[in-house]
């Protein structure tokens, strides 16, 4: 009892549990249709690449575990979040695709630029985005959710503007790279580890993760011991920024092209969602990158899995809309209340008994 | 009698309304030739935006008390697919299925009040589930585009022309046009009003603006902080509802990808209205000033035709950081002078 | 704990329960975790009277008060309003019994009309059950005349000064028919002419009956209105005394718990003077608006000065300033004879600054990180961001300090919140003393902890000043500061006044000069 309650408080055992949980759901479901019940597990390569739910799981999931790492930092510091972030992901594939077709071209086979350019300048504005949010939130005190309302909805309209309201094919072997295979592995699950592995990198040789969070915990204290608090969240919401635009080089490369009306779409959910689930308060504070990518991954696993169950992805938003109440709910200060009097009850009503 | 008082509230509002005219009277100037000065032109601003009226009537009552509630969009799409579907799938009548929806706006907003007021999780979350939830839902309703063609009453209200008896002009057949309204703007300027007075003379209406000015305080005075805010975010789904309503009598159809990005309307016409996002300061006149604005930017690119059409929500998005930038500012010097 | 006959002959007894005493509170006790806040104390108010309650920093003022009004809930001991006992559940129980509180920051809403404030709750209704704006204007219009107080009560809150939006909370507050007035630091953020006014619609509702309990750091005004002064030190109630019987050094030794018959000279031996050693910090005519005037300061090195006055005078701010905690706004600061600009506390810190201070929760501890840190945060500060301390540093640094300072802590990746206030304390200290600073600060730290850990921050302060560091020493306590400062410098409203040699130095010339004014009557 005492065990199971000890592991209850592990600070990834949120997101571990979910996790398990999802892959359960799968085990029943295909045992219950009749396919092998571990079907979710199997990875083969079909046409010289792997193939398997749980590769798609990975490689679906890029996006929001890479939009994960930005948006723990972001939650960590200001105890806000960015919800523009699936528009600066839209956004950079419109300047992305725009310089690479060149502007007023739709359907290119042909580089206008060189790809390096095209990327570059995409990753530059993304990161010009959350210089603008950060600026907002830390210099002018506007609460985050508020600052980045503004990019939320312009980010998609630039996007279209660059774009000139349509969608721009770059029909390029190299374009598709990022989005297609590298030997038999997915592009996007290296893209996914090579951003994991910068992030954990620097989170261990700088002391980035140090700062965040004194600030995102205290932030008077802070300044006293000499942080200069107004500067670390400008930083964690560049870095959210260029997360984005990443993300957003993913998904462009993915579908060769600008669709920005619908790149990113909704993704800002499963990144905060992501966040919540990977046991990280949204009210800023402390911060686990692990359980923020394990609850980006369980995120994607419920989307195969509902559709595998059927379930359409227009509709898909229903459950995770559920998941997220829930885990607020369970989250909030009345609701631990209401526990810790229940479990005292309960107590109480143990020590009755036995007297 | 009473002195006028100018202080950076008002400021805020006095700046919208003069923005609203000069920017008007400049369409009128510029594009005088493709009809912009006649009355119907406005008056379509009214029509076009006749539920979103009523929505950031609700969305600045939620505003007032510090909060947000960005579900809207997505709770008009789901009301809309229920109108479609409820009359050409399910056999409904229409006003059935109104009182229907409205009771659906309360229960919405009854859930996600009790979650912000009384479980005191922050309001963009609950409501960004809450958008999520209803935008979700309604393709759980129906996956496809559904016109409503078969209500005689709902169709007959859509097509309802209240035609007014003055500032008219004649066409280019040389038949006179008398400029009309529909029936869902009367419904939205008696919201407005409506709220209005709500927001003005009523102990709940009050107590919205002292739950805005300051919570500690309004707690310290004996008022119920959490029903209060409570029954603002049933007020706005309810609201929102009506809204809904509104915009299917425009529509006429119920589709999945409707009203995207609605709340962000409502919010920045509540915002640009001079409703502070901070709480306390504000009211829904305001709210249709700001309205009005983005009607009329919409309705300038769109008379433009050159512009591409995410112009005006690259304006709408400038407009609302220019004055969210400037109610930032004001707080800073109020601050700085105590 | 043994007091003078002098300041305890009126503790016990004494007072019979006339027919003119409103508020009687008697045996209150009450404990937080771990801290014995209020033990015994009591408070009595009569009729018409305005009682001052005094006291230091943890005190149990502001606990005492919220025993009465419900916030919090005490152990032991009785409450009796008018003769009868009550228990208030809550603010509400005790504003509708006529218990009502106006706090130091205007506890209304500043976007509402001013009669609105006064009315919000309870408005007058139409027969619809509209709020009936005209009848609320009238009636707040007459009790504004009531209380000759000229304001236009359609205007909204905010346009007025934060003295007339005090005033109007007191208005609020006595047009529910109170019977006590409970006024805490109300004139913290006024100006003198402002306080003024506050004094005379005070004396008008004594006028009216009113009992009024006044909470108040500025013993001028406790001088200049109160008929009688009730004294709490260490959640103990020291005495109740009518105001002639209780002059202001009298009155400061009370507070200070030193009975001032028995001002014992325990000054520490002469340390020798460090006028000569260079100069380490010049402050000239530094400022901040608001919190501290004009002020020069110079510090030697190798010198503890001691900061001294009641609390708000103006002793942590004059700190802050120096380290840029609160950025100064006028004047000039030398360091080390080079002039220089502090914009931030980390300039301070990379000039070798240090401030441990004085409200630990809010500013000095880091809750949710580890022991380990906290303690390496201002090295960390300092070296940037880009250079991380590697773990096995970081684990010698923290390891050291724990063992230096004896910090009890079950491990050094224990969160700091999860320890005691003194250990709190000396991590923090620990924070200031790894980045081996010239010049600290230190603001009350020996605030709240056991009386062991005090006497080891106090040696811990001779020594640094020993190995040649400057030392800014603030604490309410005045013994303490005999024991360790060369120089003291005296703080009173919110302006330095004086300094004190180290041959002038004692109990009775510190506590006079606190007390300010006349203080020989």
């Amino acid at each position: 009892m005492s065990s199971l309650k000890k592991l209850t408080q592990k600070r990834l055992f949120l997101p571990v549990f979910s996790m398990i949980l999802v892959m359960l759901i799968n085990v029943i479901y295909d045992a219950a249709c009749g396919n092998a019940p571990f079907n979710f597990f199997m990875i083969t390569i079909k046409n010289g690449v792997l193939y398997g739910r749980l590769i798609d799981i990975l490689n679906r999931g890029t996006e929001a575990a890479i939009l994960a790492i930005g948006m723990t930092l972001v939650v960590s510091s200001s105890a806000g979040t960015d919800i523009s972030v699936g528009s600066v992901m839209s956004l950079y594939g419109g300047m992305c695709c725009m310089l690479l077709a060149g502007f007023g071209n739709v359907n290119v086979s042909s580089y206008a630029v060189p790809l390096i350019v095209g990327i570059g300048a995409g990753l530059l504005t993304a990161c010009a985005c959350g210089l603008f949010n950060g600026f907002l939130v830390a210099y002018m005190n506007i609460q985050p959710m508020v600052a980045t309302l503004i990019l939320w909805s312009a980010g998609r309209a630039i996007g279209l503007l660059l774009c000139n309201s349509q969608i721009v094919y770059v029909r390029v072997p190299s374009f598709q790279k990022i989005g297609g295979y590298v030997g038999f592995i997915p592009t996007p699950i290296i893209v996914a580890a090579l951003c994991i592995l910068v992030a954990s990198l620097v989170l261990k040789f700088t002391a980035l993760g140090t700062y965040i969070q004194s600030v995102g915990i205290n932030k008077k204290a802070s300044r006293i011991a000499g942080f200069n608090s107004a500067k670390i969240i400008l930083l964690c919401y560049v870095i959210c920024g260029l997360c984005a635009g990443l993300a957003g080089m993913v998904a462009t490369s993915r579908i060769y092209s600008a669709d920005t009306n619908n790149i990113g779409l909704n993704l800002e959910l499963d990144a905060i969602l992501a966040v919540a689930l990977g046991g990280n308060s949204l009210g800023g504070g402390k911060f686990n990158l692990a359980g923020s990518l394990i609850g980006a991954y369980t995120i994607q696993a419920i989307d195969t899995t509902l559709l595998a169950l059927g379930v359409s992805t227009a509709q898909s938003p229903v459950f995770k809309a559920i998941v997220v109440i829930l885990i607020v709910v369970i989250q909030s200060e009345p609701a631990k209340e209401f526990f810790k009097k229940m479990s005292k009850r309960r107590a109480m009503a143990k020590g009755a008994t036995q007297a | 009698m009473k002195k006028t008082k100018i202080n950076s509230n008002n400021l805020l509002l006095l700046i919208t309304i003069v923005l609203f005219v000069v920017m008007y009277a400049g369409g009128c100037v510029i594009y005088a030739a493709k009809g912009f000065t006649r009355l119907q032109t406005f008056l379509n601003i009214l029509i076009n935006n006749a539920g979103l009226i009523c929505i950031a009537s609700g969305m600045t009552c939620v505003m007032l008390t510090g909060g947000i509630d960005i579900s809207v969009g997505s709770l008009v799409a789901m009301d809309c697919m229920i109108m479609a579907v409820g009359i050409e799938q399910w056999g409904w009548s229409s006003p059935v299925l109104m009182v229907f929806i409205l009771a659906i706006g309360l229960v919405f907003g009854l859930v996600q009040g009790f979650c912000i007021a009384y479980l005191d999780i922050q309001p963009f979350i609950v409501t960004m589930a809450g958008m999520f939830f209803a935008r979700g839902m309604t393709a759980v309703i129906c996956k496809n585009q559904v016109s409503i063609v078969s209500d005689k009453i709902f169709t007959t209200l859509s097509s309802m022309k209240i035609t007014l008896p003055f500032g008219g002009y004649v066409n280019k057949k040389g038949v006179m046009q008398m400029p009309y309204l529909r029936v869902t703007v009367i419904v939205a300027l008696v919201v407005v009003v409506l709220i209005y007075l709500m927001l003005k003379y009523t102990k709940f209406g009050r107590s919205i603006y002292a739950i805005g000015g300051n919570q500690q305080s309004a707690t310290l005075m004996g008022l119920n902080v959490k029903k209060t805010k409570l029954k603002a975010y049933i007020l706005s789904s309810f609201l929102t509802s009506i809204g809904g309503i509104c915009y299917c009598l425009n529509t006429m159809a119920g589709t999945t990808q409707q009203a995207l990005g609605l709340e962000m309307d409502a919010i920045s016409s509540a915002v640009i209205g001079g409703t502070l996002l901070t709480g306390g300061v504000g009211n829904v006149f305001g709210s249709l000033v700001g309205v009005l604005i983005n009607g009329t930017i919409s309705s300038l690119v769109k008379t433009n035709g050159k512009l591409i059409s995410s112009w005006s929500n690259i304006i709408t998005a400038i407009l609302l950081c220019f004055f969210i930038v400037l109610q930032s500012v004001f707080a800073k010097i109020k601050d700085s002078k105590k | 704990m043994g007091f003078s006959p002098l300041l305890t002959f009126k503790l016990e007894g004494g007072i019979a329960l006339e027919a003119d005493v409103v508020l009687k509170m008697q045996g209150i006790c009450m404990t937080f975790p771990g801290v014995k806040a209020l033990d015994h104390a009591g408070l009595t108010l009569k009729k018409g009277e305005i009682r001052a309650l005094m006291g230091e920093n943890g005190a149990g003022k502001s606990t005492i008060i919220k025993c009465l009004t419900g916030v919090n809930k005490f152990e032991a001991g009785e409450i009796f309003l008018e003769g009868k006992q009550i228990v208030n559940k809550d603010t509400m129980d005790a504003q509708n019994k006529g218990i009502a509180t106006v706090y130091q920051e205007v506890n209304l809403c500043p976007n509402l009309s001013v009669a609105e404030n006064l009315y919000i709750g309870r408005e007058p209704l139409t027969k619809l059950g509209t709020v009936n704006r005209k009848a609320m204007n009238k009636q707040a219009e007459n009790l504004m005349r009531e209380l000759e107080l000229e304001v236009d009560v359609t205007r909204n809150l905010e346009d007025y000064s934060l003295a007339l939006q005090q005033m109007i909370a007191i208005a609020r507050a006595v047009d529910m028919d109170s019977k006590v007035l409970i006024l805490d630091e109300p004139t913290s953020s006024l100006d003198d002419r402002e306080v003024e006014k506050l004094f005379t619609m005070m004396r008008r509702l004594k006028a009216k009956g009113v009992g009024i309990i006044f909470v108040t750091h500025f013993l001028e005004q406790v001088y200049a209105v109160c008929d009688g002064i009730t004294v709490l030190r260490n959640g103990h109630l020291v005495g109740e005394y009518d105001i002639e019987e209780l002059p202001r050094v009298k009155l400061v030794a009370a507070m200070m718990g030193k009975d001032f018959d028995d001002l014992a000279s325990i000054k520490k031996e002469g340390s020798g003077d460090k006028r000569k050693e260079p100069l380490v910090i010049e402050a000239k005519g530094l400022s901040h608006a608001g919190t501290i005037k004009p002020f020069d300061l110079d510090i030697h090195k190798g010198e503890v000065i001691g900061l001294t006055g009641l609390l708000g005078s103006g002793r942590s701010e004059l700190a802050r300033v120096i380290y840029g905690a609160d950025r100064a706004q006028t004047g000039t600061l030398k360091v080390n004879g080079k002039e220089v600009k502090i914009k931030n506390p980390i300039d301070a810190m990379n000039l070798g600054m240090g401030l441990l201070p004085d409200d630990r929760k809010a500013e000095g501890i880091i809750g949710d990180l580890s022991v380990r840190e906290n303690i390496i945060l201002a090295v960390q500060a300092k070296l940037g961001i880009m250079k991380r301390i590697p773990m096995a540093k970081q684990i010698e640094i923290a390891d050291k300090f724990i063992e230096m300072l004896q910090v009890k802590t079950a491990s050094r990746e224990t969160l700091i919140k999860q320890l005691s206030g003194g250990n709190q304390q000396k991590v923090i200290l620990a924070r200031w003393l790894a980045t081996n600073p010239d010049f600290l600060i230190l603001d009350e730290p020996t605030r709240g902890i056991d009386i062991g850990t005090k006497t080891e921050i106090q040696k811990l302060v001779l020594k640094l000043a020993d190995e040649g560091k400057s030392l800014i020493f603030i604490s309410s306590e005045i013994e303490e500061m005999l024991r360790t400062c060369n120089r003291m410098a005296v703080l009173r409203d919110g302006a330095k006044v004086g300094e004190i040699e180290e041959c002038d130095m004692n109990q009775m010339s510190v506590m006079k000069a606190i007390a300010g004014g006349d203080s020989n009557e």
